[in-house]
């Protein structure tokens, strides 16, 4: 049947779904951006007469805060690092898991991919302690090698390298599912064609895998960054943005702007960046992806 | 030959087996801890099985401190949004997949670019949206920004393409309404991806915290992510105490997960393959 379904009948269908994500998405989106151009603070909110409109004012304060700067330093310094870091364990995870010399593969998945339903909060609370500079056992090990404790949470130089390697151990599975896909679609002949022509290992993983697992690879590079980008839970709970702002991200400060200050019209601004520089970042992904699958 | 063959497959299992066990060390102390007497988490070097199994700190929590509150909110919270959003979602979907109308794509596509967008910008006009409305600590606000997904009705979208038009065709010929397609036909034949994605929502809605942490300022209105994050404050010395919630906390999420595994490993692999 060819004919169009009648009106009616669609706007049933979609108006729920439509009329939450207009009303509870797209308006605040609307309004957010308005918002940002004004300096809606704790008075205006007992008064909305109070709110004045005030241009770029916000935008201009934030490239002149210094805070602002750390906290971006932050988050570029999570996503940038963290994120490849994050990318290569899930797969070298994923390449040990699909060689045929692993038994009981279905196990090992299922334990690696434990960390990622798990929730943050309640796991970034158990590390703290694993952290703990006196009884923590990522001390431990490191006395068991004779290295001394490190006061991983409390020193500016390894609180954010600390919540990588959290972020690293959370997250791996995820990705490593996504590889281990990637892995399977890749013709087997291809692999043998490489052996009978002498290929080394090293030769077979660059000349056949990387290529082939190229689109899952781009496909997780933009969600895993994105993801990343969002950086909160964990430094709210483990480090409250410290020690000396070592760890506070975009999004707490938002948060710490917004609903603790009560400074509106600045933290929906500072989100209003985010927004931006997620979607440069993409938009220079998506033109990388296109330059070298033409 | 033979030899080396055995020798790299014992190698490659035993890097497998350390990588397990590395996952696991935070789960198994974080247990352990929880079931030791007061003080005893704190010493080093660090115990890994309870000198006597004390389970003070789990009577403590659901005694003097609501848990069983937090975890009843968690429950209603989780449940209502899975439920509401897949209604919402798989009547979208079935618009997008199925019914004809002009600017289908355009709407769609629309919609796919929406995805960008990180949800921290909306959070604080809605936040005081909700206020005006009266929705601040209730369980319908805490719900409202999981409502309706994208994501989720891309997903059950490119499945319910996969239904053949000839059925529905026939079921209308036979005088069937979109209605009695939809929940007769659609919804029966969609099992698989409807239970993909509840565990995803699901799990998604255990899990959340930013928001919860924005809409429920009432401590009895508290999720328990929200909840542990403020013990945290309070408690940060009684490391058996905060390992106990913790447990509370994951618990189902695990066993969920273990349940539904191949579910939830399968809705990745379809939420990752493009149009």
């Amino acid at each position: 049947m060819k004919e169009k379904t009648s009106i009616g009948i669609v706007l049933i269908f979609l108006s729920p779904a439509l009329s939450a994500i207009f009303l509870f998405f797209i308006l605040p989106l609307l309004s957010a951006l308005f918002i940002s151009f004004t300096d809606f603070d704790i008075y205006t909110l007992g008064d909305f007469r109070r709110l004045k409109f005030v241009g770029l004012e916000n935008y201009i304060k934030i490239f002149e805060d210094d805070l602002f700067y750390k906290a971006l330093y932050n988050t570029f310094y999570f996503v940038f690092i963290g994120g490849p870091l994050s990318i290569i364990t899930s797969l070298l995870a994923a390449l040990l898991l699909n060689s045929k010399f692993i038994k009981l593969k279905k196990f090992f998945r299922t334990v690696y991919f434990l960390p990622v339903v798990t929730t943050i909060v309640a796991v970034a609370i158990v590390w703290r302690y694993l952290y703990h500079p006196r009884f923590g056992v990522f001390n431990y090990i490191l006395s068991l090698f004779g290295i001394n404790a490190i006061d991983w949470l409390g020193d500016p130089k390894y609180a954010m390298p600390a919540i990588i390697l959290l972020a690293i151990w959370k997250n791996f599975g995820y990705n490593m599912i996504l590889f281990i896909a990637g892995l399977q679609n890749i013709p087997t002949e291809l692999y043998e064609a490489a052996e009978l022509d002498g290929a080394s290992n090293w030769q077979k993983f660059k000349e056949i895998t990387l290529p082939f697992l190229a689109p899952t690879t781009f496909f997780i590079s933009i969600i895993t960054m994105i993801g990343y980008f969002q950086l909160f839970a964990e430094p709210y709970v483990m480090t409250q943005g410290g020690p000396l702002n070592s760890t506070l991200s975009m999004v707490l400060y938002m948060y710490q702007e917004g609903f603790r200050w009560w400074n509106i019209g600045y933290s929906v601004s500072i989100a209003f960046i985010l927004f931006i520089i997620i979607l440069i970042i993409t938009l220079i992904q998506f033109r990388y992806e296109k330059k070298i699958h033409y | 030959m033979k030899r080396k063959f055995i020798i790299k497959s014992v190698l490659l299992n035993l890097v497998a087996i350390s990588i397990g066990v590395l996952t696991l060390v935070p789960f198994v102390w974080m247990i352990s801890a929880s079931l030791m007497k007061t003080g005893e988490s704190a010493k080093f070097p660090p115990r890994f099985i309870p000198s006597e199994i004390d389970f003070s700190h789990y009577v403590f929590l659901f005694q003097n401190l609501d848990m069983a509150r937090y975890f009843l909110n968690s429950l209603i919270v989780s449940i209502l949004i899975t439920f509401i959003s897949l209604l919402f979602n798989s009547m979208a979907a079935y618009a997008f997949a199925k019914l004809k109308f002009g600017l289908k794509d355009n709407l769609f596509k629309f919609l796919l670019s929406l995805m960008i967008v990180p949800g921290q910008v909306t959070m604080l006009p809605l936040f005081l949206m909700l206020k005006e409305f009266g929705l601040i600590n209730t369980y319908l606000g805490i719900s409202i920004p999981g409502m309706a997904s994208v994501f989720g009705i891309f997903l059950l979208r490119q499945f319910m393409l996969s239904i053949p038009d000839s059925l529905i065709d026939a079921a209308r010929i036979d005088g069937a309404s979109d209605f009695k397609i939809f929940f007769r036909i659609i919804i029966p034949l969609s099992r698989s991806i409807l239970i993909t994605l509840a565990i995803f929502t699901f799990i998604g809605a255990w899990n959340d915290f930013l928001w919860p942490l924005i809409i429920m300022t009432d401590s009895y209105m508290y999720t328990l992510p929200v909840a542990l994050a403020s013990l945290m404050g309070e408690h940060t010395q009684d490391i058996e105490l905060m390992m106990a919630g913790s447990v509370i906390t994951i618990t189902p999420i695990v066993i969920l997960f273990a349940l539904v595994q191949k579910y939830y490993i399968s809705g990745i692999l379809i939420g990752s393959l493009k149009e």
